[in-house]
């Protein structure tokens, strides 16, 4: 699908509460936030990885609530600048879930990475406005998505695999 | 603690009326709006005092005001600004965000209630309709008093027969759920989830997440305040009823889709719980009727369908957060009541409520945008609230049944949305600071 230039169909904006919403695309819904990282602040986003990483193997479904399928995270230079790439494919627009992000980043000690950009609002964790108009502030939509599987939610994926494990097992109990 | 002194007492309790009017009010001068509210002040009562009285009294008045109105009482500008966007724009402003689109559109509302001269809501609720007429007297006296006040609109509000339990005209028993506050007095009743902490609903007090953030300016205006979003909906009660006749064979069959509709049979016995026959005794006992859940108790919606009323509007387990997406909820049923056996009339009637909490964009607009709106809520694909939901003919409801689910295609819209608008409602001392002129 191919997206005009803004990140939106002119004819056809739904409003999330925050503004309006980016449009659903076969790849569904989803983010690229680009932004300048504090210098020096390399070594606080890989140990961030770290924690990140620890804490779904403690618990596996920390996430559930984002319905995400994937998130992609990029560090990377231009000039001897170093920039950060944040990458989400979600079922759900950004905007609708926005609070219980923030509340989860917040609650659960990973925290966000994002007090390490430039430009991050301080007071985000009782600010979502501010929150919400960092990431929109960074946010470069895409002019085009691709999706092999086009508009599947996370869900009906899990579901479907979940029918897979089930037939096996089927068959297993037929052998 | 909890200012029982200071917060008005529809925060925390429900007057025990028949009848009550809302009155929405103008003021064309600072002195008037300020004089006017003086000459009301004595009989807006605190919870504290409402507690204290409640076998007595024969009226519960309460005041609030828009952000429009707190300008017009003289509030400066920069506290103004203070206040949270949402507020500020107004309900009308959110229609897209609401969902109030089509034939729900602010442009299709009565009362004057999308215009800037709105600036106050007075409740009046009353044991009965004869004291109504009483206090509405007192008050047209109190308002003649300051000319410069003005009656925009108003709308009586009345229980409907049968009177022993409260419910609406499609039925369905209605106040059984109500978020208990930490520091109240309340205990919370089986299964509803616990003690919320007070600065879910009132402004000054830790929340969920912490200590109170970015109150508005000056605290003394803040301190003891709430939102309240006032929603007119009406109820096309002759629509609702050859919807079940259409679609249910039976009597029994037809209350059964009733009950799949809200999550709760018309009793108000909840599904989860009484998944095939209705369960009047259970719906009536408040230590049972709250006592269930979703994703452990009915994670296929096999009782209760994902997208019914009250399993969108309170996912219980089911949601993430969820004890930073509650409300309180107030109101009463307006217009007449249509017997069972009476053709619809054409009459107006419906429900006149208001939904309290500390932050209109994260609770009630959540609700309206998310929960009750979001086509794909729980992955349903075509489906809003089919209670509240912006209806529009073209969306289906699904009820997952073994071993195949029924799906009904082209609901309509049972309720249409009539007015509305967001107010602030202070605590006593505010009240006469506002009063007094800042
Ligand atoms: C004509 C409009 C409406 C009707 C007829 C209606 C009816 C009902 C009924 C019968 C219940 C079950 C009784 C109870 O749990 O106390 C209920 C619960 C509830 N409703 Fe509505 N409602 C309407 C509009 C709304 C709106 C606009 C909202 C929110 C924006 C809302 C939010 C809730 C909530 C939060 C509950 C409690 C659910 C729970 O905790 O399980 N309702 N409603």
């Amino acid at each position: 699908m191919a997206i005009p230039e803004g990140g939106f169909f002119p004819d056809d904006v739904e409003y999330g509460r925050y503004g309006p919403i980016f449009p659903k695309t076969p790849a569904c819904y989803g983010f690229t936030i680009v932004a300048k990282i504090i210098p020096g602040r390399e070594e606080v986003f890989r140990e961030h990885g770290r924690t990140l990483e620890k804490a779904i193997k403690e618990q596996p479904h920390l996430l559930a609530p984002l319905q995400l399928h994937y998130l992609r995270w990029v560090l990377f230079e231009i000039e001897g600048a170093t920039y950060f790439m944040y990458q989400g494919i979600f079922d759900t627009d950004f905007d609708k879930y926005t609070e219980d992000a923030v509340d989860l980043f917040s609650q659960s000690g990973i925290s966000t990475v994002f007090e390490n950009l430039e430009g991050f609002p301080a007071d985000w964790k009782t600010n979502p406005a501010a929150f919400v108009e960092f990431v929109r502030a960074h946010h470069r939509p895409s002019f085009l998505e691709y999706g092999e599987y086009p508009y599947v939610s996370a869900d009906e994926i899990k579901k479907s695999l979940r029918v897979k494990f089930l037939l096996s097992d089927i068959l297993d109990q037929m052998q | 603690m909890l200012d029982l002194d200071d917060i008005q007492y529809i925060l925390l309790n429900r007057a025990p009326a028949r009848a009550g009017r809302y009155e929405f009010l103008s003021f064309h001068s600072a002195a008037a709006g300020r004089a006017w509210l003086s000459a009301m002040l004595e009989q807006v009562q605190s919870v504290a005092a409402m507690r204290a009285s409640i076998a007595d009294e024969k009226r519960w008045v309460t005041l609030a005001f828009t952000w429009h109105g707190l300008r017009a009482l003289g509030v400066d500008e920069a506290s103004l600004a203070t206040f949270p966007e949402e507020f500020r724009q107004g309900m009308a402003a959110r229609a897209a965000i609401l969902g109030d689109t089509g034939a729900n559109h602010p442009d299709h509302w009565v009362g004057d209630l999308t215009r800037p001269e709105l600036h106050a809501i007075v409740l009046l609720f009353t044991r009965d309709v004869a004291d109504r007429a009483r206090y509405q007297e007192e008050h047209a006296g109190t308002r003649a008093d300051f000319p410069d006040t003005e009656l925009l609109s108003a709308i009586d509000v009345e229980a409907i027969p049968p009177f022993d339990y409260a419910h609406d005209h499609f039925g369905y028993r209605d106040q059984l759920t109500n978020p208990a506050i930490e520091g109240s007095g309340d205990e919370p009743t089986p299964g509803s989830g616990g003690l919320l902490k007070p600065g879910e609903f009132i402004l000054g007090y830790p929340d969920e997440l912490g200590p109170p953030a970015s109150l508005p300016q000056p605290e003394l205006l803040a301190r003891n305040g709430s939102y309240m979003a006032y929603r007119r909906l009406q109820e096309h009660v002759g629509k609702f009823r050859d919807f079940l006749a259409e679609h249910g064979e039976t009597p029994a069959e037809q209350e059964l889709l009733a009950a799949k509709l809200m999550g709760r049979w018309r009793s108000g016995a909840p599904l989860v719980l009484a998944p095939d026959k209705d369960d009047p005794a259970l719906g009536a006992d408040p230590q049972r009727n709250n006592d269930f859940n979703y994703a452990q108790a009915d994670p296929h919606g096999y009782a209760v369908p994902l997208g019914a009323h009250i399993r969108r509007v309170n996912p219980r387990d089911a949601a993430a957060s969820m004890n930073r997406h509650r409300m309180i909820r107030r109101g009463a049923t307006y217009g007449p009541h249509l017997p069972d056996d009476a053709p619809e009339d054409g009459q107006e009637r419906g429900v006149a409520a208001f939904l309290l909490c500390a932050s209109l964009i994260r609770q009630f607009e959540f609700a309206q945008n998310v929960w009750i709106n979001d086509k794909n809520f729980h992955e349903l694909g075509n489906e809003r609230d089919p209670i509240v939901g912006t209806q529009d003919g073209t969306l289906e409801f699904k009820i997952p049944t073994r071993p195949i689910r029924r799906r009904i295609t082209g609901l309509p819209a049972f309720t249409t949305v009539r007015g509305g608008a967001y107010f602030f409602i202070p605590g006593l001392k505010a009240l006469h600071w506002l009063a007094a002129g800042g």
